[in-house]
């Protein structure tokens, strides 16, 4: 189907099934229960879960394919906001204009740091693109200050042009719509103890996803995508095949820095604001844990790299001492201080702690990230399940459902 | 004529003198072997010859084009493949991919971005990839992991993907280099073979006089960087010259 073998539809399928089913599937625990701040089931995480997915599903096509590591893909991901929020600004609240700007700044944006950067490889190439990151942050942060707003950022004020839109009622703020539809606005359903949460902008932002990541599977299956993979394993052979690597690497950069800049654009049509931070180097650095904890080269992996690191960035850095005690309360008291103290640095502010262990484990011991670990799983059932149907010719046991 | 004709070629490295006033012929439809020494320069003048370097003087006229200063991917294009001393090939790739590489850079030339359309539907490419893979009696393997295959296949698999370019000079640097005698002999018979069914001029540096002399319809012995004669293999064999440059010296 779609013009995709039985296995990818199948992926897809179950994806499209996933994102559209998040909000019921990602807030398990009733409201007000103790569990209840593990939900991740509300509009703003969901948003970041499916737009960073797409900015690793990008990173995924560079690095997973060709292996070349680029250290700035933030940069992209920014410049992709600031041309977005200009959009917004100058054009029309209409998030379409500021994403398909978004996209095209960011793509020709990536062809100029591609094109010098891709004159090396390696270290150096992976240098090259950090630097350009910095340089871009630094111009942000302060030289360009009229462009990006310096520091403190930039969003839609009442009084920006706007030129296709109306102008607005008295006091009344800039929102960001698609044709009338508020990106804000949500629907909620109570179930029981249970409250879910259907929000516009989540909605839109996963259908470019689907979109995003078919786009993506058709790269990887297409001869595109195999002389991505021969540059990434031998590009002597593919010199002297009368191959020329250069334009293959250079569109695959300027193809995952259109995803960046997709990602940023949605990012700006999600919450209307935008500031030089978003390219700072540790976020460049996010993405590349994104795909390698998921499964660098993988069509999955990323997107569930992504989610995993955008979950623990929201959910345990909540988590605060008081929960703690609270959670271990049923501990004689000095046990639970303990307890406490043992735990405390690895939650709250050091989220960052519990990511870099988990990260060091995946690398270690699942070099395939978190899609290797579902695959080996997916083996271990399988070599039950075929144990347990030969007990199950002596009526043994039961099939373990898989 | 010959199809490739390298006319006073320099080149020298910092002091040395890596090849100096080196002309070399090689006919259309012929095996042509150099020889020589440790040393001689006959890596060197190969690399001059893919575009790996440029002669400080000199021409290498290919069909009559000049060859210099193009990069080796526009040699390649003009019809000259290179099997190298330890077979490179797409190790990470099955080898019905790697097959298809070829096929796919022969039509389409050096860049295309087909970035949205499947492999599947490319069915002119699957159907000559296959073919060359029987050819090469690898059609069995087709499904495997390229860096799988034992070094006697991977240099099959590296000769049939510069087939299946149907280039006109296949160019082959010490093709049984570190080969078993078995592997060795087949890589023989397969030259030979090609040789004889294709319109292939065929050129190879060789130190294994065993396979030299198997092969070869021509000889040149490159001493210190110059040719040091050029003639039939019979002749080479008795010329007192050669032996004192290299037979002698290997004997």
């Amino acid at each position: 189907m779609f013009g995709l073998n039985a296995k990818d539809t199948r992926l897809l399928i179950i994806v499209a099934i996933l994102t559209m089913l998040a909000p019921f599937i990602l807030n398990p625990f009733p409201e007000g229960s103790a569990m209840a701040q593990f939900n991740a089931g509300y509009p703003d995480l969901m948003q970041r879960f499916v737009i960073f997915g797409i900015f690793a599903i990008g990173f995924n096509i560079l690095f997973g394919l060709t292996g070349y590591l680029s250290f700035g893909h933030a940069a992209f991901l920014g410049v992709g906001s600031y041309a977005a929020i200009w959009m917004m600004k100058l054009l029309t609240m209409n998030v379409i204009p500021a994403i398909v700007m978004g996209v095209i700044v960011a793509g020709l944006f990536a062809l100029v740091v591609g094109y010098i950067s891709l004159r090396r490889s390696g270290i150096y190439f992976s240098i090259l693109t950090l630097a350009f990151a910095q340089m871009s942050f630094a111009l942000a942060y302060s030289v360009l200050t009229p462009i990006t707003g310096g520091e403190t950022g930039l969003q839609p004020k009442v009084l920006d042009p706007r030129i296709l839109d109306g102008p607005l009622a008295e006091g009344a703020t800039p929102k960001a719509n698609l044709f009338g539809l508020t990106m804000s606005s949500s629907y909620e359903m109570q179930v029981g103890g249970w409250l879910f949460t259907f929000n516009v902008g989540y909605y839109i932002a996963a259908i470019v996803m689907l979109v995003a990541f078919y786009l993506a599977i058709r790269l990887f299956r297409s001869p595109f995508g195999m002389m991505l993979r021969a540059v990434k394993s031998n590009q002597q052979r593919m010199n002297y095949t009368g191959l020329n690597a250069k334009p293959y690497t250079l569109a695959a950069f300027v193809i995952s820095g259109m995803y960046a800049g997709l990602a940023g654009g949605l990012l700006v049509a999600m919450d209307t604001q935008v500031g030089p931070e978003r390219m700072f180097w540790t976020a460049s650095g996010e993405v590349v844990l994104m795909t390698i904890l998921g499964g660098a080269g993988t069509l999955i992996g990323p997107v569930l790299g992504a989610g995993a690191i955008k979950y623990m960035e929201n959910i345990l850095s909540k988590i605060n001492s008081d929960i703690l005690h609270t959670w271990f309360a049923f501990l004689p008291d000095g046990l639970e201080d303990l307890v406490v103290t043992l735990i405390y640095p690895f939650i709250g502010k050091g989220w960052h702690l519990t990511l870099g262990i988990i990260f060091m484990l995946v690398v270690i011991f699942l070099p395939g990230g978190l899609v290797e670990g579902g695959q080996r799983i997916a083996a271990w059932f399988r070599g039950r399940k075929a144990k347990g149907s030969d007990k199950d010719a002596s009526g043994t046991t039961t099939e373990p459902a898989e | 004529m010959g199809i490739l004709e390298v006319k006073n070629v320099n080149k020298r490295f910092g002091g040395l003198k890596a090849l100096s006033e080196v002309n070399l012929s090689i006919k259309e439809n012929t095996v042509h072997a150099i020889i020589g020494p440790n040393g001689a320069g006959k890596s060197t003048l190969l690399n001059c010859l893919v575009g790996k370097l440029i002669p400080d003087t000199g021409s290498v006229m290919f069909d009559g084009q000049s060859v210099l200063g193009r990069a080796p991917y526009e040699i390649n294009q003009m019809g000259i493949s290179r099997v190298f001393q330890t077979p490179e090939i797409f190790g990470d790739l099955s080898v019905m991919e790697n097959m298809m590489i070829p096929c796919f850079a022969k039509r389409d030339g050096y860049f295309e971005l087909n970035a949205y359309g499947s492999i599947g539907s490319q069915k002119d490419i699957l159907e000559r990839a296959m073919h060359m893979l029987e050819e090469m009696n690898m059609a069995d393997k087709r499904d495997m992991h390229a860096a799988s295959l034992s070094r006697g296949d991977k240099r099959r698999l590296e000769i049939g993907m510069c087939l299946s370019q149907e280039p006109r000079l296949l160019l082959l640097d010490e093709p049984t280099a570190g080969m078993a005698r078995a592997d060795t002999n087949n890589t023989i018979d397969l030259l030979k073979q090609i040789s004889e069914e294709r319109d292939i001029t065929i050129a190879i540096i060789e130190h294994d006089m065993h396979v030299v002399f198997s092969l070869a319809q021509r000889i040149t012995v490159l001493a210190q960087g110059t040719p040091l004669v050029e003639d039939s293999p019979e002749n080479i064999k008795g010329n007192p010259k050669v032996r004192e440059a290299y037979l002698g010296e290997s004997a």
